[in-house]
């Protein structure tokens, strides 16, 4: 089972992230992905939407360190229109920017739902920061953490809150475990007692078709968002 | 009504987006006009006694319970470069926002609908310091340290300076701060007699052309 | 008001400027309606100095613009000059050093509906010190009409070391009103430290604020000379337009922006047909250029020769 705590929203949420738009009908699923810098978040991001975006009504915030770097290359891969992406100055505070003051992506949130409803999927893409920097429930449903094989094998069992408490964990890049002499059964271990029945995917964006066992767990999370907006 | 609410309005920490901006200090640092603890004071004092000035009458005026829609036109009119009225409606927004959360008021619900598309910052500080309970003159004192503070903050950041300097540098100028407040306070009392003419509306050049300058720029790491 | 000096920010100032209270000045004198002439407020005269209100009225008699009121007063001498097309044009020929401390000076100018007029000066203003370092008022005071334009293009005022000036120049344009407007401040003659300046430039169109902006130059206004407000520039202007044809949704346009040549940029108003040129330079001829290269962008915007708004 997952962490999620939209469907019991504390009041003070209110202002944040309602999740059922005036109308009754639930508004789009915001999912969170950080990690460290270099773990591929922008390109998970990227290949997210061109798996899923015959299917679904996806718009991207991203969070730079250096704002539009990532939203310029989402553009230049044109894996959305440029109007499906928005980027977020952090004032060098990427983990603010998503956790301890999330106002400014609300707005681009919510800038997006109002200018191409109906959305279906909004990812927001953390600038690259460390392994304490998580989402704020008030931002986002719910929250992917990628790392990746080549920063060491020992970060699953270091933990930090990204690790322990994402919604999923994927570790990118499994492709490059031979040469930088990683050992992802140990990775796959820690991360099982890191987090207990939370699951972790094994990716190589390298690979074609990479990026599926992210985008089914996704496309399973807005199932069941949906479900529970009707249950 | 109770002096702790300010502490909460005035915190660097209240969740209102201030910390992606920085008063033009990005700019000034990337063409080195701020480099050292000298110009950072200088570029501090000359917001605070401009920008900082203004902010803090439109913050008074709020707080006295004047027309934030009028004040709000007050705020274009001395407020002529797009990116930096740009900013201003955007941070009010995200005040906004924190506000009716935190102060959860008719008042500000009615701003938010009246505005969708946002009111100038200091207006709305001052709206939200009156539903707070809080007096002009605490809406004029955070306006204006806000003013000084926030570029200090950003430049910490953006030069590596010794944040205890930009912290005593702040405190070195804590009675300038009290006295653009009271300025301020004291022209937002005239609004009711002779108009929000009767409000400050100190322009300073270099903050105007440095705004437009960053907003034109494709890399930042700051909203303005 | 005594005669002895005061610091400028203890001063009392002069009436109709209110009181100063640590960083702030007061604001501008009632200003001039565009549908009648202004009003002389009977101010007391001060111990020294000139006292004087200069007046020019235009309007339009169904074919042409006329100039019914000429009134020179004190250092101003006002005079008719060659119109330019259907434009009337006045000159403002300073007949003494003005101002000088003390001096509390006004210029009231209306273009009543459909006329057009443009003011200009002959020489640039100096601001000097008086017999003490009272301050000096210079008002100016611009009315333009339904349907009516007004271009004030004066020479550029001079703060010169230990004068105070507190200047203002308020304008109410009517609806359908056009105005071009240009002011620049030179701070010190050559390598000499400025005296103080406050300049405040408002100005309302159909009743609503439009443009409000006050500079504070020179000691001892704070951090007037650091790199929030003017750097190392001594040289400062502002160029407005306002004319239906200007679109108001046009960009922000950085005309110039190096530390060698000076600063400008262009810059639309919010909710009315107005752009506006500020700028900041070394030397007063790169201030003009810079002000003049705003214009031209200006006048392409507004498809210029045909909108008669050229000088």
């Amino acid at each position: 089972m997952h962490l999620d705590h939209s469907t019991t929203l504390p009041h003070h949420h209110s202002h944040s992230a309602e999740p059922v738009r005036p109308d009754g009908s639930r508004r789009a699923l915001r999912v969170g992905l950080g990690g460290p810098v270099g773990s591929g978040k922008t390109a998970a991001v990227a290949a997210l939407c061109r798996t899923l975006r015959d299917r679904l009504s996806i718009a991207v915030v991203t969070n730079d360190i250096y704002t539009r770097e990532d939203a310029e290359f989402l553009r230049r891969e044109a894996v959305l229109s440029p109007e499906r992406i928005a980027a977020v100055e952090t004032g060098a505070c990427p983990h603010t920017a998503i956790r301890d003051d999330i106002s400014a992506n609300l707005e681009a949130v919510e800038q997006l739902e109002r200018t191409l409803r109906p959305l279906d999927l909004i990812l927001v893409e953390s600038g690259g920061d460390n392994l304490t920097a998580t989402f704020s429930r008030g931002l986002v449903d719910t929250q992917v953490f990628v790392i990746d094989v080549a920063s060491g094998d020992d970060i699953p069992r270091k933990g930090g809150p990204g690790i322990t408490t994402a919604d999923l964990l994927v570790v990118n890049k499994t492709d490059l475990a031979p040469h930088v002499g990683a050992d992802l059964d140990t990775m796959a271990a820690d991360a099982r007692r890191q987090r207990g029945p939370l699951p972790v995917a094994f990716i190589s964006l390298a690979t074609t078709g990479g990026i599926g066992p992210v985008a089914d767990w996704l496309t399973e999370r807005l199932t069941a968002w949906h479900a529970r907006g009707t249950a | 009504m109770t002096g702790a609410a300010l502490l909460v309005l005035a915190d660097g920490r209240f969740p209102a987006g201030g910390y992606a901006h920085s008063g033009g200090m990005e700019a000034a640092v990337a063409s080195r006009s701020v480099h050292d603890a000298a110009s950072l004071a200088a570029f501090c004092r000359g917001r605070l006694h401009t920008a900082g000035l203004t902010a803090a009458g439109l913050a008074a005026a709020a707080a006295a319970g004047h027309d934030p829609l009028m004040l709000d036109g007050a705020a274009d009119a001395r407020t002529p470069a797009p990116a930096v009225r740009a900013a201003a409606r955007r941070l009010g927004r995200q005040l906004l926002r924190a506000a009716r959360a935190t102060w959860p008021s008719p008042d500000l619900d009615l701003l938010a609908r009246s505005r969708p598309q946002g009111v100038h910052q200091p207006v709305v500080l001052g709206a939200t310091a009156r539903t707070a309970g809080l007096a002009p003159l605490d809406a004029a004192r955070c306006a204006a340290y806000e003013s000084a503070a926030g570029p200090a903050t950003a430049a910490v950041r953006l030069l590596g300076l010794d944040p205890l300097d930009a912290t005593a540098l702040l405190a070195r100028i804590a009675g300038e701060v009290d006295d653009v407040a009271r300025a301020a306070t004291d022209a937002a009392s005239r609004v009711t007699a002779d108009g929000v003419g009767a409000l400050p509306a100190a322009s300073a050049p270099l903050l105007d052309i440095i705004g437009e300058r960053h907003a034109a720029r494709t890399v930042r790491l700051f909203a303005s | 008001m005594t005669g002895t000096a005061h610091l400028p920010l203890t001063a009392p100032a002069p009436p109709g400027h209110r009181p100063r209270t640590g960083a702030e000045e007061a604001p501008v004198t009632a200003p001039a309606h565009p549908s009648g002439t202004s009003v002389h407020d009977g101010r007391n005269s001060p111990p020294s100095g000139v006292h004087a209100t200069a007046r020019v009225r235009a309007g339009h008699n169904g074919r042409t613009t006329t100039v019914p009121l000429l009134h020179s007063d004190g250092p101003f001498h006002l005079r008719r000059l060659r119109p330019r097309g259907t434009r009337a044009r006045v000159g403002v020929i300073g007949a003494m050093s003005a101002p000088l401390g003390g001096d509390r000076l006004a210029l009231d100018v209306v273009a009543g509906p459909r006329a057009r007029l443009e003011v200009t000066t002959a020489a640039a203003t100096l601001a000097l010190r008086g017999p003490t370092r009272a301050p000096a008022t210079y008002d100016v005071r611009l009315g333009v009409g339904e349907g009516a334009s007004l271009n004030w293009l004066p020479e550029p005022l001079i703060s010169t070391r230990g004068s105070t000036l507190y200047q203002t120049c308020t304008v109410e344009l009517a609806p359908t009103a056009r105005l071009l407007l240009r002011e620049e401040q030179l701070l010190g003659r050559t390598a000499e430290p400025p005296g103080l300046l406050s300049s405040r430039l408002t100005v309302r169109r159909d009743g609503q604020p439009l443009l409000d902006q006050h500079a504070r130059y020179g000691e001892p206004a704070p951090a007037w000379d650091g790199p929030a407000v003017l750097g190392p520039h001594r040289a400062c202007g502002q160029l407005l337009a306002v004319h239906p044809r200007l679109r108001p949704e046009r960009r922000p346009l950085l005309i110039e922006d190096d530390p060698a040549t000076g600063h400008a940029v262009l810059v639309p108003l919010p909710n009315a047909p107005a752009l506006l040129v500020t700028a900041i330079a070394p030397t007063p001829a790169r201030l003009r250029r810079l002000l003049d290269t705003g214009l031209a962008h200006i006048l392409a915007a507004a498809s210029g020769a045909e909108a008669g708004m050229v000088p």
